[in-house]
């Protein structure tokens, strides 16, 4: 079979070769942003591949960009740091006006403008989104005032917009659960120190991740997304994408530990012979290189499915729980062919492991998951 | 100027070739290929001049199967202008790559043909001079660094002692080594740009040569196993060693 993408992800691998774990290391130590990176990917395109040629991007389906995806990861490289610009602006594409598409996407596309930054999550409402507490409510002159806080807001630090989810409507006025809910396209630069405030969160894992306050935040009229009160459902198809790039970005983390751990087996000699040659270090191998493969299988099909112009939410939500729980069961694996080795920074294992756990609880919770499925897809009753 | 660059599918630089279970050759099945590295380099170089206004145009050339092609298309995404795929199945050896080579050459006459100074996976490192042979084209073999300018290249070469620099008349032919640049990432844009290039696709039959390999491989086999050494604590100890044990002094 011959893959469509192998030019991509050859140039990818190649860009990613010049980024060695060293560089992560060094930055994991300082809890520092892969400025570098993030450029050079952007430089040559790559976080652009889904924004039309009329913009600056490349134009590419959802397939192309999980294989960036993939690749990177797949290198030992971290996309989470920069994998939202490639996707963020997807709202403003489906549902902005021609206006703000103007005034946004070219800036986007050439990395001059960064719309990274995604602020839905709130303390009082994790997975609940719909109970979200952060109020835009119209003033005199027509702006938007913003009052609320947000929390697990990543990137915000880099990126010169947010896009920011609020509550136009109270929950007790609308008629359906789903409706009340707005997107706004925020312009930090000019937001910051004028009713927002951001602090930074200290987490297991380098991920630039913060808390954001809003305390009176004036914001214009023209930075509400499509209609008011629809904000959920624009940001539906968003997240659908989202799931599927994690997803992709978790086969690549599970690729990663299988060769890693592959590498290791076939090298490390205890007791006179390879590790590799017993049965219990290489079945959890090929488990995890069978669990992998099998997620990959729906990975593609979901990008498929979403390319074919459905929203795949069945589809995309599978993908993202198959694949975060391969890539996790790959990097316990990984741990434990290791051995004490596992523990120690410079072979990246223990690293890679922390990253890729964040995928069974982000950017939606495996539990959501099956509830959805298990809702939406079988029929059964709501469980909560 | 007129460039052409010659590109070659290898086995990846990354990969632990493994010998066949018959002992003809390496296991190429389901194993990553990539361009030769060397090869790389003179892409890179090639690309290089044409961005500084030196060279007019990049053709990339490529011999063998049909995945050949992608190994084009990397080169095209790099930024050579055009391909051209000498297609065929059989085994082909230095001798033969550098004769229809000589007849693109013909056909094309570029003002440089730069070319990698060995494939790293034959490591014969003679199709660049047999090319400038059968051609009667002058030759800078191992370049480190190239100047071209009026009718002549600069090419700096590394040698066992040092570095040399010659001064030779175009047109010519140059092979490259690994220190002249490092070669580029290719970006998106410009991979999306090269699947719209053009590749011809021509056969040895119709540029009339001869590829029937000159040499037969007899065997291939894995180099042996290197054995364990051992630590001795004085020089006394070795010496006596080397003498009464191996045998060597
Ligand atoms: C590093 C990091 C980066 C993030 N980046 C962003 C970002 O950029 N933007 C953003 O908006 N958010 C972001 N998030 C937030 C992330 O999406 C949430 O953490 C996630 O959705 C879970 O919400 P919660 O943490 O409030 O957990 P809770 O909602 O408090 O859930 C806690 C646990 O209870 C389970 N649970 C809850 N309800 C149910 C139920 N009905 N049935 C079964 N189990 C249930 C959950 O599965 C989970 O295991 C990030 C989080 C992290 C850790």
């Amino acid at each position: 079979m011959t893959d469509e993408y192998a030019d991509i992800r050859e140039q990818v691998q190649k860009l990613c070769s010049q980024y060695p774990g060293e560089y992560w290391r060094k930055l994991d130590a300082e809890r520092a942003y892969p400025t570098e990176f993030v450029q050079a990917l952007t430089e040559a395109g790559y976080l652009s591949v889904l924004i039309p040629e009329e913009f600056g991007g490349s134009g590419l389906g959802i397939t192309a960009a999980a294989v960036i995806m993939e690749e990177i990861q797949k290198s030992g490289c971290n996309g989470g740091a920069c994998h939202a610009q490639m996707y963020t602006m997807g709202t403003v594409l489906r549902h902005g006006s021609d206006e703000q598409k103007q005034k946004y996407l070219p800036g986007i596309a050439s990395g001059e403008l960064r719309l990274q930054a995604f602020g839905v999550t709130e303390p009082t409402s994790g997975t609940d989104t719909l109970s979200l507490r952060t109020t835009a409510v119209k003033n005199g002159d027509g702006d938007y005032v913003i009052n609320g806080q947000k929390i697990w807001t990543s990137r915000v630090e880099h990126s010169d917009l947010m896009m920011l989810l609020a509550r136009t409507q109270s929950k007790e006025e609308v008629k359906k659960r789903t409706d009340g809910l707005s997107v706004f396209i925020v312009d930090m630069r000019e937001a910051l120190g004028n009713g927002l405030e951001i602090k930074p969160i200290r987490t297991m894992i380098n991920h630039a991740t913060t808390e954001v306050f809003f305390d009176d935040l004036v914001i214009p009229a023209n930075s509400l997304v499509g209609e008011e009160g629809k904000g959920f459902r624009y940001i539906l198809d968003g997240m659908n994408a989202e799931r599927i790039l994690i997803a992709a970005e978790c086969i690549g983390d599970a690729r990663w530990f299988v060769q890693k751990a592959t590498d290791y087996a076939n090298d490390r000699q205890v007791f006179g012979r390879e590790i590799g040659k017993n049965q219990g270090i290489q079945f959890p191998i090929a488990e995890a290189y069978m669990q992998t493969e099998a997620a990959n299988l729906m990975v593609e099909h979901a990008a498929r499915v979403y390319e074919g112009g459905s929203r795949a939410g069945a589809e995309a939500n599978m993908a993202k729980y198959l694949a975060s729980e391969a890539s996790w069961k790959a990097a316990d694996m990984c741990m434990q062919t290791h051995g004490g080795f596992a523990f120690a920074e410079e072979y990246d294992v223990e690293r890679k492991f922390r990253e890729t756990r964040l995928y069974r609880i982000a950017p939606i919770s495996n539990n959501l998951v099956l509830s959805f499925i298990a809702e939406h897809v079988l029929g059964l009753p709501k469980s909560y | 100027m007129k460039l052409l660059v010659a590109v070659k599918r290898v086995i990846d630089y990354n990969i632990k070739v493994r010998v066949k279970g018959d002992e003809t050759g390496v296991e190429t099945a389901n194993v990553k290929m990539s361009m030769n590295p060397f090869d790389e380099i003179a892409v890179e170089e090639a690309v290089r001049l044409h961005e500084a206004g030196t060279a007019t145009e990049i053709v990339a050339v490529s011999m063998g199967v049909q995945q050949c092609q992608e190994t084009i298309r990397t080169a095209l995404a790099m930024g050579c202008d055009r391909g051209i795929h000498v297609k065929t199945d059989d085994e082909l050896q230095p001798l033969a790559v550098a004769k229809l080579l000589a007849k693109i050459v013909e056909q094309e006459s570029p003002d440089v043909v730069v070319l990698g100074k060995q494939a790293i996976d034959d490591d014969s490192n003679q199709t660049g001079q047999m090319l400038a042979g059968l051609l009667g084209w002058s030759q800078g073999t191992f370049a480190s660094e190239i100047a071209l300018a009026d009718g002549k290249a600069n090419v700096t070469r590394e040698i066992d002692g040092g570095l040399q620099t010659v001064a030779i008349n175009l047109p010519a032919v140059i092979t490259t080594d690994l220190r002249l640049n490092e070669p580029r990432y290719a970006s998106l844009p410009n991979i999306m740009k090269a699947k719209k290039k053009e590749i011809a696709e021509i056969t040895p039959e119709e540029l009339g040569v001869d590829i029937a390999p000159r040499l037969t491989t007899l065997k291939v086999t894995e180099p042996s196993q290197r054995e364990g050494g051992i630590k001795v604590e004085t020089v006394a100890e070795l010496v006596n060693k080397l003498k009464n044990e191996v045998g060597v002094i």
